[in-house]
């Protein structure tokens, strides 16, 4: 995992709710294809016209958007689909941090576990970042501080944020997971044998 | 204290209370698809973690096989790299697979229920969005990313965040033509695609109560598409009857105390839950997506709404692109728009009853000339049976393709989709754009209802075809 300590730069808006991780990567790209090399189907569906040439419509298309490392979305943001593959395309398009109103919950857990920071802030605020960010021709840049918590704005306001004090400590110390728990190892060992003996039909498979 | 369905399997599953709300919880059962199970099998190894318990683990193919009659692993060559990885691995590894043409094969979230791999009390992990499917036999299970999925492999176990509890009661009667699809839709186009985020979802009342597990597993595939990765039915004599017998089922003295534990688990009459909601059977009708959302979801006797009448900008936005994509206008009426595929199928409606429920309208009629119609069954088993009561033969009687188990056009990763432009009734969970192929065009309904738009040729009140 990619660790997170502050990223700054220009952030697109993409205000629509409900973007799905459907349209974020869609799912042919991620038959039989590796974490790497997504960032150029992100978005594909409203990127690129039906002959492969980029959609000058499509906000993320814009000169002074091109290559942010912050998002600004809408509400519900990465619903649907549990797709990884999603998080990784982001990454690989430049993205570090994703500020919305909210975000659906598998996608939101799919984000930490890469180094993606998901920042839930009130849809006004996000609505001043866009304006302030559009005002200033691209060259408004927005700060996320993940050590102090906060963002700031092209302005110069800070905007405070909550983010969970296990996930904010694994992303600063880009911890593994799996390791972290393993330390537990004789714990679950010691769960496993009192249920076995407790609830010896939820372990009917082990037998057959 | 008095607690909820929810809880009361929650709390014993907790191995450790990681602190600041953080739980490390016990994952009883492990489901493994071809999409991701052969990859992430593999990334653990890389990492020189063994799978912690292959017992309990268990893989089908489903996303990216072919659903063609006669299909083989290479039908669709990607997904049979895929499969081949996946076979490997879990050979490797010791982890059942249930192959493609074999008894158990099928989407993963109908052939766990089938086989009685999912139980009641238990918690089940699966890399899809789907799990919560799975709830419907009161289980608690939901759907993780690639990093989770391997984090389960390794330990059995998965740091999560308790979730804050959520209830649907439906009461009444279902009005003719209702189904489970039709509840959770008028659920998430009332309350919204974003409404259970950050909960679980329990669904109760008479009209759960009365539903087969098979209709509760349907009402819990779509609590995704309401925000909520968990959604549960309480187990009760229903779940029990439809679960004896099963081939991972508890048997002998086993049973007997499963049994007594099941009994114990249905939510206390005086538990909390942070949102308790309540829907009036008699207010639903049968249902269908007009847009790009599963929120976007009217009666069939509704119009498609009015960007003008919008509650502001976004949502005017979204409903304007929704209506550009879908190829529909504004305030118009959606039966009779006409219709080019229609697709049966899915973790969400490819079991016996939705089979049976399609049949029904179709039989002795026939599909319009110019609709392409699929029938998927969910499972090999599914399959089986419904060639054993000759519902093969009304569905191919009908002009409709008898095919293969899987995914197929739900996700469309099989090499198969809905072609760009084309429109589609489709009894799959999703009608996000492009999900069905680029392009396609997907309206949610239930069977019966997609089996009126095949042999209309147009979207269509199943209820005015009543046999």
């Amino acid at each position: 995992m990619q660790k997170f300590t502050t990223v700054s730069g220009p952030a697109a808006p993409l205000l629509a709710a409900n973007v799905d991780t459907d349209v974020i990567i869609p799912i042919q790209r991620l038959v039989g294809s590796g974490r790497t090399g997504l960032g150029p189907h992100a978005f594909e569906r409203l990127r690129y016209r039906e002959d492969g040439s980029e959609n000058p419509d499509f906000v993320l298309n814009r000169p002074q958007y091109r290559g942010s490392p912050i998002l600004l979305a809408g509400a519900n943001f990465g619903c649907g689909s549990s797709r990884e593959g999603a998080v990784w395309a982001l990454m690989g398009m430049g993205f570090r941090a994703v500020l919305a109103p909210s975000f659906g919950d598998i996608f939101f857990n799919n984000c930490f576990q890469n180094g993606l920071l998901p920042v839930v802030l009130p849809e006004r605020a996000i609505r001043r970042i866009a304006a302030e960010t559009e005002a200033a021709q691209g060259a408004g840049h927005t700060t996320v501080d993940l050590l102090r918590q906060v963002v700031v704005t092209p302005a110069g306001e800070e905007i405070p944020f909550a983010v969970d004090p296990r996930k904010r400590e694994a992303l600063l110390e880009g911890f593994d997971d799996i390791a972290l728990t393993l330390r537990l190892r004789d714990r679950i060992a010691a769960w496993q044998a009192a249920d076995r003996a407790a609830r010896a039909w939820a372990w009917e498979p082990v037998r057959r | 204290m008095p607690a909820t369905l929810f809880d009361k399997i929650w709390d014993p599953h907790v191995i450790a209370d990681l602190g600041g709300g953080w739980s490390l919880l016990h994952c009883d059962r492990v489901l493994l698809h071809d999409l991701s199970g052969g990859r992430a099998l593999q990334e653990i190894g890389e990492s020189g973690y063994p799978v912690a318990c292959p017992d309990l683990v268990f893989a089908t193919p489903d996303h990216a096989v072919s659903s063609a009659p006669g299909r083989t692993a290479d039908t669709f060559p990607k997904g049979g790299q895929l499969l081949a990885g996946l076979r490997r691995r879990a050979q490797e590894t010791g982890i059942r697979l249930f192959d493609l043409g074999q008894d158990g094969n099928g989407i993963v979230h109908v052939m766990a229920p089938e086989l009685g791999i999912v139980l009641p009390g238990t918690t089940l992990v699966c890399g899809d969005s789907h799990t919560c499917t799975n709830g419907g036999v009161g289980a608690l299970a939901f759907g993780v990313g690639a990093s989770e999925l391997k984090h389960v492999l390794a330990t059995q176990t998965l740091p999560q965040r308790k979730p804050r509890r959520m209830r649907i009661r439906f009461e009444g009667q279902a009005p003719p033509g209702v189904t489970p699809k039709d509840m959770i839709l008028a659920a998430i186009g009332r309350f919204g695609a974003g409404a259970g985020t950050g909960h679980a979802v329990e669904y109760a009342g008479s009209a759960v109560r009365a539903l087969s597990v098979e209709g509760r597993l349907t009402l819990c595939n779509l609590s995704i598409e309401m925000g909520a990765k968990i959604g549960m039915v309480a187990p009760d004599e229903t779940t029990f009857q439809w679960l004896a017998g099963r081939d991972f089922a508890p048997r002998g003295a086993a049973w007997d105390a499963a049994l007594g534990a099941w009994r114990a688990l249905a939510s206390d009459d005086d538990a909390a839950f942070e949102r308790d909601l309540a829907i009036e059977m008699r207010d639903i009708a049968p249902q269908i997506t007009w847009g790009t959302s599963p929120e976007h979801v009217i009666p069939v006797t509704g119009r498609t709404p009015d960007p003008a009448t919008a509650a502001n900008a976004e949502q005017r936005a979204a409903w304007e692109a929704a209506l550009a994509y879908m190829g529909l206008e504004a305030n118009a009426p959606i039966a009779g728009t006409r219709v080019d595929w229609v697709f049966i199928g899915s973790c969400t409606n490819s079991r016996l009853e939705d089979l049976r429920a399609a049949a029904a309208v179709l039989r002795g009629r026939k599909v319009a000339p110019h609709v392409t119609a699929w029938v998927v069954p969910g499972s090999e088993r599914v399959k089986r049976a419904a060639q054993a009561e000759g519902l093969d033969t009304v569905f191919r009687a009908a002009g409709f393709s008898w095919r293969e188990p899987g995914c197929a056009l739900c996700v469309a990763a099989n090499g198969e989709a809905v072609p760009p432009g084309a429109r589609c009734v489709s009894t799959s969970n999703r009608n996000f754009v492009g999900r069905q192929g680029t392009g396609a065009r997907t309206h949610l309904a239930s069977p019966a209802m997609a089996a009126a738009a095949a042999i209309t040729g147009a979207i269509a009140d199943v209820r005015e075809l009543a046999a």
